[in-house]
C-alpha cells in the first residue's frame, strides 16, 4: 500500500482541520475506501479517522429524524422509529451488502461510496472517473452494471447505494460542515451532480467538507416499498431498484415520491413522474405513462439494455402494490 | 511385506462387509475439523518463518505481445522493495492436471491480459503489492484474438466420432430436437487463494503450498526451476479448496522458489483474488449443439453432440464436454464433434468436474426438450433410454444405478406433483419442477500408502495424498480403522508431504477410492502379519484386539516394534473391459418472479450412487457442494470477458456471483447402497464431482416448467427470462 499518514480526530473541528488539503480523506467504516486503496484506485496521502467524532445517534428533529453520519447501516436499519415510520429505509439498508459490512458501514460513507464499475476498479484500464481524461472503457465493454439514464459520453457508471435511494424518496437532506465551521443542509436531490465532462466530481461537497448528519422529514406517505432486483438473492448490487413513498388521499394518490437505483450515476429521481401520479386515481394506464415518462430518455449500452424493460416492470409493479396497499 | 493389486479382475471378495469394527461408511466427524475450526490447521500462506519476505506478481496489461522493458529501478528500494524478478523460468500458464512437467514458461511472451510477468519482492506484503501495482512496464504489442466465435476453430481428428447415420435418423424420427446451448466460463473460486512459501536449504527446496496432486507437482516444480525432483519437497497438509485449479503448480510456486534462491531468504507468494480469476485455470465457455431423436414410443435413435470450446494457442487441454456422451443414453446413430477456438484468454483447464459439469447439464436440457416433444414424462423418458451396455463401445457397465436413482429420487421428491408448464402460481412467483440425471465417469488411479501398526496398538497412515476439504483424513482413518479393528481415535493420518508414498492426488473424483484402496491393501498386509503372529489363518480384529479361536489378544504389545506395510493399487483390465460411471438424479423446485424474472431455488433433492460409501457425511457433503455449485452454474456464475481485449472483468467475489446462503435452499441428499467390484478393491467409485454433473440442468428445466421459458444460454439470469415473460 502506498504510504499515508493517519490522524485520529477527536472532534469535528479537528477532523475539518486535519482533512484539509488535496490528499486527505476521511475514513469512517472503511468498507469502501480501504478496498479502493488496496487496489490503488484511491491513493490518499492522509487518512483522517472520524470514528471518534460525536456523530452517532438517531434523534428527533422537529417532526423528522436526524441521523448522525456515523450511525452504522445495521443500527439504522434496526432503529424502532425507522422501522415504524420509514420502513422503506430499513428495507433498503437490509437489502444491501451483508451483515458484516452493514455493521461497519456508516450513513455518511454509504452516501459517498464509489461506483462498482469494473473499469473504475481496474487501474490498468482507462477511466475518466478515476483518471480524468483517460477515457471511458465501459463504453464498448461489459455494461451489465451501467447506467441507462443520466450518463454522459465520459461516464456511464452507476451509483451503487440502496440506502441513498430510499432516502431520496423520503426527501432527505444532508447536513454538511465546511472548513469554515458553518453547517448547511443540502437536499439529497441536489447533493449528487451529473457526470457531464467531470465524472470525478460526484457531489456538491467541497474539498475537506464533512457530512455530519442526514435529516429525514416526517414521511409524506405511509405506503412504502423498496423493491430491489439483483443477480443473486443477497450480497449483490441492484440491477434496478425502486423506492416508493406513496400517500393515498381517498381513492387518489395524494403523495408520490419515487426514486431508483442501479440505473443512473446517482440515486435517480424524476420530479415529473411524481407530479404525473399525484392527484390521480391509480390505474395501469397511469402507471404505464409514469414508466414512459421515467424512461423516455433511457439508453442502453448493450449489456444493460434489459434494464429499460426491467425498470418499467418494477415501477409498474411497485405502484400497483403501493396503491393497492400491499406495502407494509 | 507389501501388497500390490492391479485391478485385472473384479474384486468379488467383500472383505469390508465382514470386518467387525463397523465404522466404514458411518458419518464420522472429520478428525481435522476441530483444528480447522480453531485456526490451528496452518495453511500454506500462514506459516511464520524467520526472515520471510513477500512477493507479489505483476500482471500484463495487454492481451498479447512481448515485455519490452521493466523499469525495476522505479520501485526497487522504495519502502522496502528488495527486488523485481523477471526470470525466463517463471510460468506463463499454470500446469494442467497430471502434466508432470513444467508448463509454458517465459513470462516475457504475453499470451493473455492478466498473465504474470514479474515478481516484486519486499520486506512487507503491502510494499510488494504497491510495488507490483506501480511497476512501469513497456510492451511490444502483438496481434491477438479474443472472441471464440470469430475465429476458424481447430477440428482435432481424434476428437470426432460417429456411428450409424445421424442425419437419416433425424429425418426419419417421430420426434427430434436440434438445439444449441451455451455455457459461460467459470473459475474454481476456491476459498483459499493459491499460495506458496519457498525455503532453500543448500540445494534443497522446501515449498509449503496449496496443491492437489503432489506427486506430479513435485516434478512440475523441479522441471520449472531446473533441478532434480529429489531436491524438492512440497508440503500441502491442508488445502482450502481446489476444484481443479490446484491440480498443477501455479505461478506462485515457481516465482517463490526462484525469488527465494535469488535472495537467499524464504519468500511467500500468494495470488490476490483478482489474480486467481485472471491467471488460474478457467473452465472454457462452451457452445453445444444437440441433435436428439426418438421413435414414437420414445426410444432414442440419434444422439448428436457437437461442441465448440476455447483455449490459448498451443495448449493441449480442451474442455472434455462430451466425455459421458458416448454412454449416457441409448441410440444407434451417434455423432460427437469437438472444435477448439484458439483465443488470447486466460488458460483453460480443469474446473469442477471438467466435461460432465457442462456437458451433462446441457444434455439434460436437450433430453427435457425431447421428452416434451415425445409427450413422455422426463423421468420415464430417461429410464426408457438407459442403455443395456455402452452403446458406443459395446462394453458392459461395471454397475448402473441410474434407474434406481431416478425412481427413488422421484418418489422422495414428490415428482408426481409436477404439472404442465406455467400452471402453478403463488403471488408473484411462478412455481415449477425440473429434474436431470447425474453422470460422471469413474476412474481408478495408481496409489500408494503406508500403514504402520505401532507397538502400542496405534495406527499411522501415510501418503502424499491431499485433503482439499473433501474428507480424505476422515475416510482414510475409517478404512484403516475398519481393516485393522482399531477405534478411529487410535488412527493418525499424515497427508500432503512428498516424502510420503505417492498417492493419486485429489482430482477427477478418483481420490477416495484410489487412496482408500491403497490404505486398505497396506492394512490388509499388516493384518496378515497379525494373523501370522497369532498363528492363525483368520483373525477377527475389533477395538484394538485380535481374536482367533478362543484367544483374544491386545494389539498393543503384540509386536516389539512397528509393523509397516505399503499398499499399492493400480488400474488394470477391469477399467478397460467395463464402462465405469457414477450415477444419480436431481430434482428441483424453483420459483420464477413473474415481474422481474429472478429465479429462486426453493428445494432440491439428489439421489446418488457411487459404489461403497466410505463416510456418509463427507460423501453427502460433496454432493451438497456440487449441487450448490450447480445452482450457481444455473443462475449466476459467469466469467465476463471484455469483448475488446478478452480480460476477465468480474475478477472478485462481489461481481463473480457464486451462490450465497440466500440462494441455496434446503438440499437433501440420499446415497444408495451399491458395491462396484470392477471399480476398486474396496468396491467404491468416485463421488466428489458427481453432485455437479447435471445439477444446473435440473434448475433450468424447472424454470421451463415454471414459466414456459427455455433459457439455452447459461446462466439463466433474470434478463434472459424476462425477455420472454409476458407483461
Ligand atoms: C462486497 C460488498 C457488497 C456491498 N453491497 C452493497 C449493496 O448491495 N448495497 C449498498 O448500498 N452498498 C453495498 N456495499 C457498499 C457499502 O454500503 C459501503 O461500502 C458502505 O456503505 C460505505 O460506508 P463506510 O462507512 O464503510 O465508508 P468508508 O469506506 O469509510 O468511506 C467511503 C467514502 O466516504 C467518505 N466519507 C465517509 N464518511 C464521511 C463523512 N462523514 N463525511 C465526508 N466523507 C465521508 C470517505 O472519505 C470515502 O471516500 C457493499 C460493499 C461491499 C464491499
Amino acid at each position: 500500500m502506498k504510504r499515508f499518514d493517519y490522524a485520529r480526530a477527536a472532534d469535528v473541528a479537528e477532523a475539518l482541520r486535519e482533512g484539509q488539503g488535496d490528499g486527505a480523506a476521511f475514513i469512517a467504516g472503511g468498507t469502501n475506501l480501504l478496498d479502493l486503496m488496496k487496489l490503488r484506485v484511491l491513493t490518499p496521502d492522509r487518512l483522517v479517522d472520524i470514528n471518534r467524532l460525536a456523530l452517532g445517534g438517531i434523534e428527533r428533529d422537529g417532526d423528522g429524524l436526524r441521523i448522525g453520519a456515523l450511525v452504522t447501516n445495521s443500527d439504522l436499519a434496526a432503529d424502532e422509529t425507522v422501522r415504524r415510520d420509514y420502513p422503506v429505509l430499513s428495507r433498503a439498508l437490509l437489502a444491501g451488502a451483508s451483515g458484516q459490512l452493514r455493521n461497519k458501514a456508516t450513513t455518511g460513507g454509504n452516501l459517498l461510496q464509489r461506483t462498482r464499475c469494473y473499469y473504475f476498479y481496474d487501474i490498468a484500464m482507462p477511466c475518466n472517473k478515476r483518471d480524468p481524461g483517460s477515457g471511458c472503457q465501459a463504453r464498448g465493454g461489459v455494461t451489465r452494471l451501467h447506467a441507462i439514464l443520466g450518463g454522459s459520453d465520459k461516464c456511464i457508471a452507476t451509483h451503487p447505494s440502496d440506502m441513498a435511494v430510499a432516502m431520496l424518496a423520503l426527501k432527505a437532506e444532508v447536513e454538511v460542515e465546511g472548513t469554515d465551521g458553518a453547517r448547511r443542509r443540502v437536499p439529497l436531490d441536489d447533493f449528487y451532480v451529473p457526470p457531464g465532462d467531470t465524472p470525478q466530481v460526484e457531489t456538491v461537497l467541497g474539498a475537506g467538507e464533512l457530512i455530519t448528519a442526514v435529516i429525514l422529514p416526517l414521511p409524506a406517505g405511509d405506503r412504502q416499498i423498496y423493491a430491489k432486483v439483483r443477480d443473486r438473492a443477497s450480497y449483490a448490487f441492484a440491477l434496478v431498484s425502486c423506492a416508493a413513498v406513496i400517500g393515498m388521499d381517498g381513492d387518489r394518490i395524494g403523495h408520490a415520491a419515487l426514486a431508483f437505483g442501479g440505473i443512473a450515476p446517482r440515486p435517480w429521481r424524476n420530479a415529473e413522474v411524481d407530479g404525473l401520479l399525484t392527484g390521480q386515481a391509480p390505474s395501469d394506464d397511469l402507471f404505464r405513462r409514469a414508466a414512459d415518462l421515467l424512461l423516455a430518455d433511457a439508453k442502453g449500452h448493450g449489456g444493460n439494455d434489459f434494464k429499460i424493460p426491467l425498470a418499467r416492470r418494477v415501477l409498474i409493479d411497485t405502484l400497483r402494490k403501493a396503491t393497492r396497499g400491499d406495502a407494509a | 511385506m507389501n501388497k500390490h493389486l492391479k485391478m485385472d479382475r473384479p474384486a468379488t471378495e467383500r472383505f469390508l462387509d465382514e470386518t467387525a469394527q463397523n465404522v466404514l461408511g458411518t458419518p464420522m466427524d472429520r478428525p481435522d475439523g476441530p483444528a480447522k475450526a480453531a485456526g490451528q490447521a496452518t495453511y500454506a500462506h500462514e506459516w511464520q518463518i524467520e526472515g520471510l519476505c513477500h512477493g507479489v506478481l505483476v500482471r500484463a496489461t495487454i492481451p498479447a505481445g512481448r515485455v519490452a522493458r521493466i523499469d525495476a529501478d522505479a520501485v526497487t528500494g522504495r519502502d522496502g522493495v528488495l527486488r523485481v524478478i523477471s526470470d525466463p523460468r517463471m510460468l506463463r500458464v499454470p500446469a494442467q492436471g497430471g502434466a508432470n512437467e513444467a508448463p509454458d514458461q517465459g513470462p516475457d511472451e504475453v499470451a493473455y491480459l492478466g498473465q504474470p510477468i514479474a515478481l516484486v519482492v519486499a520486506e512487507t506484503f503491502e510494499a510488494a503489492r504497491d510495488g507490483a501495482l506501480a511497476l512501469p512496464v513497456e510492451y511490444d504489442p502483438a496481434d491477438f484474438t479474443v472472441d471464440p466465435d470469430a475465429v476458424e476453430p481447430e477440428v482435432p481428428k481424434k476428437k470426432q466420432a460417429s456411428q450409424g447415420d445421424l442425419e437419416a435418423a433425424m429425418r426419419e424420427a417421430a420426434h427430434s430436437v436440434d438445439v444449441t446451448y451455451t455455457t459461460p466460463g467459470h473459475n474454481s473460486a476456491a476459498m483459499e487463494p493459491h499460495a506458496a512459501i519457498a525455503v532453500w536449504n543448500g540445494d534443497d527446496l522446501l515449498l509449503r503450498g496449496s496443491y492437489q496432486m503432489l506427486k506430479y507437482n513435485r516434478n512440475e516444480l523441479a522441471d520449472a526451476v531446473g533441478i532434480d525432483p529429489a531436491h524438492v519437497r512440497i508440503l500441502s497438509p491442508y488445502v482450502g479448496g481446489g476444484f481443479g485449479s490446484k491440480l498443477g503448480i501455479t505461478h506462485e510456486a515457481v516465482a517463490a522458489a526462484l525469488a527465494s534462491k535469488e535472495l537467499g531468504r524464504p519468500v511467500s507468494v500468494t495470488l490476490s483474488r483478482q489474480q486467481v480469476f485472471e491467471t488460474t485455470m478457467r473452465r472454457s465457455e462452451t457452445r453445444q449443439r444437440f441433435r436428439l431423436a426418438c421413435d414414437a414410443e420414445g426410444r432414442m435413435t440419434a444422439v448428436g453432440h457437437e461442441v465448440l470450446v476455447s483455449q490459448l494457442p498451443g495448449q493441449q487441454f480442451s474442455e472434455p464436454v462430451t466425455q459421458a456422451t458416448p454412454f449416457a443414453y441409448a441410440g444407434p446413430n451417434r455423432v460427437i464433434g469437438h472444435r477448439i477456438a484458439r483465443v488470447n484468454r486466460t488458460c483453460a483447464g480443469s474446473v469442477r468436474a471438467p466435461g460432465e459439469a457442462v456437458g451433462i447439464t446441457a444434455m439434460e436440457n436437450a433430453m427435457d426438450e425431447l421428452a416434451e416433444a415425445a409427450g413422455i414424462d422426463p423421468v420415464q423418458f430417461r429410464i426408457l433410454n438407459i442403455p443395456e451396455k455402452d452403446p458406443t463401445s459395446g462394453k458392459p457397465f461395471s454397475s448402473h444405478t441410474l434407474e434406481r436413482a431416478l425412481r427413488e429420487g422421484a418418489e422422495r421428491f414428490g415428482w408426481s406433483e409436477r404439472r404442465a408448464p406455467g400452471q402453478r402460481r403463488e403471488g408473484d412467483w411462478l412455481i415449477g419442477m425440473g429434474m436431470a440425471s447425474a453422470i460422471r465417469v469413474n476412474i481408478l488411479a495408481e496409489a500408494k500408502a503406508r500403514v504402520t501398526l505401532e507397538p502400542d496398538g496405534r495406527v499411522l497412515v501415510e501418503t502424499d495424498m491431499t485433503d482439499i476439504g473433501t474428507g480424505t483424513y476422515s475416510i482414510l482413518t475409517q478404512v484403516a480403522s475398519e481393516t485393522l479393528g482399531v477405534s478411529t481415535d487410535r488412527v493418525r493420518v499424515r497427508l500432503g508431504d512428498t516424502d510420503l508414498p505417492p498417492g493419486p492426488g485429489s482430482g477427477g473424483s478418483w481420490g477416495a477410492a484410489s487412496s482408500g484402496s491403497a490404505v486398505y491393501l497396506a492394512a490388509r498386509a499388516v493384518r496378515d502379519r497379525i494373523a501370522e503372529a497369532m498363528g492363525a489363518d483368520e483373525v477377527t480384529l475389533k477395538d484394538g484386539h485380535a481374536i482367533a479361536g478362543n484367544r483374544r489378544v491386545d494389539l498393543a504389545g503384540l509386536f516389539d516394534g512397528p509393523v509397516t506395510a505399503e499398499g499399492h493399487v493400480e488400474p488394470g483390465k477391469t477399467m478397460k473391459e467395463t464402462r465405469q460411471s457414477s450415477f444419480g438424479a436431481y430434482f428441483c423446485e424453483v420459483a420464477v418472479n413473474a415481474v422481474t424474472g429472478e429465479t429462486r431455488v426453493r428445494r432440491m433433492h439428489g439421489t446418488f450412487a457411487a459404489g461403497r460409501i466410505l463416510n456418509a457425511k463427507t460423501a453427502s457433503s460433496q454432493c451438497l457442494g456440487g449441487m450448490t455449485f450447480g445452482i450457481g452454474m444455473a443462475l449466476t456464475e459467469e466469467l465476463l470477458h471484455d469483448p475488446r481485449d478478452g480480460h476477465i472483468v468480474n475478477r472478485d467475489l462481489a461481481e463473480y456471483h457464486l451462490p450465497v446462503n440466500a440462494d441455496v435452499p434446503q438440499i437433501d441428499v440420499v446415497l444408495l447402497e451399491e458395491r462396484d467390484d470392477y471399480a476398486s478393491p474396496i468396491q467404491a467409485k468416485g463421488i466428489g464431482e458427481l453432485g455437479i454433473c447435471g445439477a444446473a440442468g435440473a434448475v433450468t428445466n424447472a424454470i421451463y416448467n415454471a414459466c414456459g421459458v427455455r433459457v439455452r444460454d447459461y446462466p439463466a439470469t433474470l434478463d434472459k427470462v424476462l425477455a420472454v415473460l409476458p407483461d
